[in-house]
Formats: C-alpha cells, structure tokens, sequence
C-alpha cells in the first residue's frame, strides 16, 4: 500500500500505537460525553448547537482512529459544514419562542433520566457480556476507493434510494416551509 | 484497543440522546438530540466495519449521514412552519391528537 511506503510508517498494530490510539480515545470519550451531557441540559439554545459541534467532532475523531477516513471527513463536512449551520438558521428564525418553565418540566426530566439510564445500563450490560474483550486489530486504514469500489458495485441499489430520498426531502422541505 | 470501548461510547451516547429528546421540550433541540443518537449508531457501524476489516458498515455510516441530513431538512422545515403557526416550538403544547 501507499502508506506503507511512507518513511516512519508503522503498522497500528505495533505497541506504541495502540498506547497512543488508547490515550487519544480516552481524551475523546470524556470531551464526548461531557459535551453530549452539556448539550441536552444546557438551557440556551445556542449553546447546545455548539456543544453539538463537539460531539461531532469527536465521533469524526473515532472514525479517524478507527481507520476510517473517509466516513471521518465527511462527518466534518456533512455534520459540522452543514447540518449544524441548519440547526443555527433554525434556532435564529425560532429565536425566544419558548418561554422558560422550568417547573412543569421537572416531572418529564425525571422520567427522561429514568429511561435513560435504563437504556444504558441494559445496553452496556448486554454489550459486556457479549463482546467481553473481542480485540480489534486493524492492520491499515481503509482506503478511500475501496469504499467508492463498494458503493458503486455491491451498494449502488441503495445509493440509487438516497439519492432519490434527499430529491424528495429537498421537495418536501420546500413544500412543507414555503409561504402560501 | 478493544471493540467494548466504541460500543460502550456509543452506548452512552445513545442514552444522552434519548433522555434529550424525552427531556427537551424545543422542537430544535430534540432534533439536535436526534442528531446525537445517529451518531452513536454510526460509531457502531464503522466500529464493527473495523473490526471485520471490510467497508460494508462505512458505507452504511455513509448512507446514514445522508438520511441524517434529509432528515434534519424535513424536520427543521416543520419547526419553523410550526412556528409560524402557533409562534411556538414547545413540543409539549402540541396536544390536539392526545386522547
């Protein structure tokens, strides 16, 4: 492969890298996850957009690490480039239109956080058992082209679906917020 | 690295996503926790492409960006026109199909 040819190569397998690729995931998960929790508490709006933007960030970070490159700068692209600056749009053209009543949500948040942590404790309990220490071993990143390879070959029924699906949000979107 | 430690991130990530969209009561703000919980489903996809080294969960990661993107198109659209309507996108004052 091409990368192997690189001067200071090295498989991500050697011990090094997993040290490094351990640190960088442990830096990643707490960022995640405390900005995810920032996100759904936070009571401005805009303040959670960004925090959004972290979020993302950081799962285009996982992907990186993960040896998938391609999927990892879309997510910047797509996410942070464009969905996000939609969210902005929204959150302006809404501006105030909630007025704050923290009480009556009290009763919702409790349930929420009941369900939530449910969730959690019976998914992570499944994933322990299931996949105890299954190790990942990737030996090089995947390349872009395989992925174009695959999406034009074996996948090209259900890029054929997306296209149509976006063509048909797009409409509807028109549709659904244009004035009359 | 071990497989458990993406699937646990996602795990807990999902969970956030859940509690923010049963907790939030802004229209944009559940679509944003919505947002969260794709990703956590994507980080499963790639995590399971890497481990069997193919590219049939990036491509499906790819696909979910894609629906991700209409979906927030859509969604945002109704936002606003609800907005438009009732100068409100407090979700929990639209109640007029609750029995």
């Amino acid at each position: 492969m091409i990368l192997a040819a690189l001067p200071g190569f090295e498989p991500l397998v050697s011990g090094d890298a997993v040290v490094a690729q351990n640190i960088a995931f442990g830096i990643l998960a707490v960022v995640m996850v405390a900005a995810a929790l920032r996100m759904v508490t936070t009571p401005n709006v805009v303040h959670a957009a960004l925090y959004l933007v972290i979020v993302l960030a950081g799962v285009a970070g996982i992907f990186i690490l993960l040896g998938a490159e391609f999927v990892g700068v879309t997510q910047v692209l797509v996410y942070i480039g464009a969905i996000v600056v939609l969210f902005l749009f929204g959150i302006m053209l809404t501006r105030g239109a909630l007025g704050e009543d923290e009480d009556a949500a009290t009763e919702k948040r409790r349930m929420a956080l009941m369900v939530g942590v449910l969730l959690l404790v019976v998914t992570g309990g499944a994933l322990l058992d299931s996949f105890g220490d299954a190790a990942m071993d990737r030996s090089r990143p995947s390349l872009t082209a395989e992925i174009g390879d695959s999406i034009f070959s074996q996948y090209i029924v259900p890029f054929e679906a997306v296209s149509v699906l976006l063509l048909a949000a797009l409409i509807g979107a028109i549709v659904v917020a244009r004035k009359e | 690295m071990l497989l458990n430690q993406f699937l646990l991130l996602s795990a807990v990530l999902f969970a956030i996503g859940v509690y923010g969209v049963l907790a939030r009561r802004n229209g944009v703000l559940v679509l944003m926790s919505i947002e969260l919980i794709l990703n956590a489903v994507n980080i499963n996809l790639v995590a399971f492409s890497a481990l069997r080294e193919t590219v049939g969960g990036e491509v499906f990661a790819l696909f979910v960006i894609a629906v991700a993107a209409a979906e927030v198109g859509v969604g945002l659209a109704m936002v606003l026109l609800l907005y438009r309507n009732r100068r409100s996108i407090d979700l929990t004052e639209i109640d007029l199909m609750r029995g």
